[in-house]
């Protein structure tokens, strides 16, 4: 049985002097992305200004997508190995992730609605994202469903790892059905054939969401070790006559905290 | 094989004996097809355009209904550890009690199908695919509900959390369940549709006794 | 680029383009906002259990 705080505290360690670096980092390139999306870049010839959600829209479904290839791994992790913080990073991800879909989602219907003139289509890409949102909050509802957190956390990877079977779907659709929504512009076999002038801005908004996630993931996971820590010396300092902060040390994993 | 068997008949007399389950899941599937005239009102054309898909989603929300009795009673008696100890091995365990299910709810659901269609206007043809298509999909039905029910055994409002997990897996046999009696309705082949029912029916039954055993044993940890 | 009037305009676009910056804006800095503040409660609480515990002593 592992001692659980041994790779947590090298966690927190690690985590509190990247948070702000993370942090600050993304604000800037944030700052720069949405500069360069709103003002530099050119309108499409044909879609004109609307072209300008897609540097939202596209890399918030890229962090949708990985956010859940994430919490799946994490999940596989947790599993196999029983690694105690593989759990708490994966679901300290998943409403990030889940918060990334419906924005896709949201910014997507926002695009369709003056370029295909319909809020929404039931075509193969639009339903499998909206399947994934689903997904989420499945599994959000999974592992807060439990008295016993461990074993919400147990059903919920188990799902994760079954809802995976999701993403090569989501990533294909465009492909193998005919669907309304465009095929892929930049992650595609012969590289991007989208214009350097919009590929830069979608670039820096992606790397601006995947340091958000950073650190959002790192924020959570801090919390949630903070709450187990604070709970574990509430119940030995409930169960000790003479309570000692340091037997807080020895609670293993397996404790049901919250 | 033997093994099976008994699970299987055992599951079986239980969820008769008790009766009220089939009764209420085929007196759930009749009232939720006849409150639909009642709210897009009467006329045979909009009921026969939209009668295989309502007819499909009752079924799936009154397959719904009996999941959390899947494998509740055996986890709270410890029946379940003993399932996942003994030389029958828990995928087939799953099986088993996935096959009574259906049998006592799915099966059910699909000999009731052909009144609710006369309710609905759909045509004779119409009326054969729609069974068939039921009877292909029911037992997919069981098989995805199974995974649903083992990953939130134990859970706080168990009821709830299924319906949240399992409604978006639903959706693949509801698509081409309800796509094929449309299809044979306007005269297309519900070829095409019934053969991918089949084949989503078959992937559950490779993939969910899996899924499902592996949730039961995180369940039994 | 014209005046800050074009720009605000988007082609004719606004209520699009705008709304879905907004909305961006709001979920992902509402969980920004609401992931930093439980940090900081959970920061708090256990300084204040410590504390608590170390005067028990």
């Amino acid at each position: 049985m592992i001692n659980w705080l041994a790779n947590p505290a090298r966690f927190m360690r690690l985590s509190a002097r990247a948070v702000p670096w993370c942090g600050w980092t993304a604000a800037v390139v944030l700052a720069i992305g949405l500069f360069w999306a709103l003002v530099v870049a050119p309108p499409d010839y044909q879609q004109g200004d609307t072209v300008r959600i897609m540097y939202v829209h596209v890399p918030a479904a890229w962090m949708a997508l990985s956010v859940y290839l994430f919490v799946a791994v994490a999940s596989a992790v947790a599993l196999v190995w029983r690694h105690p913080l593989a759990e708490v990073a994966g679901r300290a991800a998943a409403p990030v992730g889940a918060a990334f879909t419906f924005v896709c989602l949201a910014t997507g219907s926002l695009w369709g609605r003056p370029m295909w003139g319909a809020w929404w289509v039931w075509d193969a890409r639009l339903t499998s994202v909206l399947i994934l949102f689903f997904l989420y909050l499945g599994y959000i509802a999974l592992v807060n469903a439990f008295d016993d957190p461990s074993r919400g956390g147990r059903a919920g990877a188990v799902l994760a790892l079954v809802g995976v079977v999701n993403l090569p779907i989501i990533k294909f659709s465009v492909d193998w059905w005919n669907t309304l929504h465009q095929p892929a512009s930049v992650m595609r076999v012969g590289g991007p054939r989208i214009a350097v002038s919009m590929l830069a801005p979608l670039l820096i908004m992606a790397f601006g969401f995947a340091l958000l996630f950073a650190v959002l993931l790192m924020l959570r996971m801090r919390t949630a070790l903070n709450e187990r820590k604070a709970m574990a010396l509430r119940l030995n300092s409930g169960i000790a006559a003479a309570p000692r902060p340091e037997r807080a040390q020895t609670v293993s994993a397996h404790t049901a905290v919250p | 094989m033997a093994a099976f068997l008994g699970l299987f008949r055992r599951d079986l007399s239980l969820a008769l004996r008790q009766g009220g389950d089939t009764g209420l899941v085929i007196g759930f599937f009749v009232l939720a097809v006849v409150l639909f005239p009642f709210g897009v009102g009467p006329e045979p054309e909009v009921l026969q355009r939209i009668g295989p898909g309502i007819i499909w989603v009752a079924a799936l929300l009154a397959a719904l209904l009996s999941l959390d009795r899947l494998f509740e009673a055996d986890y709270r008696d410890g029946e379940l550890d003993l399932l996942a100890l003994s030389s029958l091995p828990l995928e087939l365990a799953v099986l088993a009690k996935c096959a009574a299910h259906w049998v006592a709810t799915g099966l059910p659901l699909t000999l009731t199908s052909p009144l609710l269609a006369l309710l609905v206007d759909l045509d004779p043809g119409s009326i054969a695919i729609l069974f068939a298509s039921l009877l292909v999909g029911t037992p997919a039905l069981s098989l995805i509900g199974s995974v649903a029910a083992a990953l939130s055994l134990g859970a706080r409002r168990q009821g709830v959390v299924l319906s949240l997990l399992v409604l978006p897996l639903y959706i693949p046999s509801l698509i081409f369940g309800a796509g094929a009696v449309e299809a044979s309705g306007t005269g297309s082949g519900a070829r095409a549709y019934m053969l991918i029912l089949c084949a989503v029916t078959l992937a559950a039954l490779a993939f969910c006794p899996w899924a499902s055993a592996a949730a039961l044993r995180q369940a039994l940890e | 680029m014209g005046d800050i009037g074009t720009f605000l305009a988007m082609g004719g676009y606004a209520g699009f383009v705008w709304s879905a910056y907004a909305i961006a804006l709001a979920i992902l800095g509402g969980l920004s906002v609401y992931s930093w503040r439980r940090y900081r409660d959970s920061i708090a609480a256990l300084e204040r259990l410590q504390q608590d515990l170390g005067r028990r002593r």
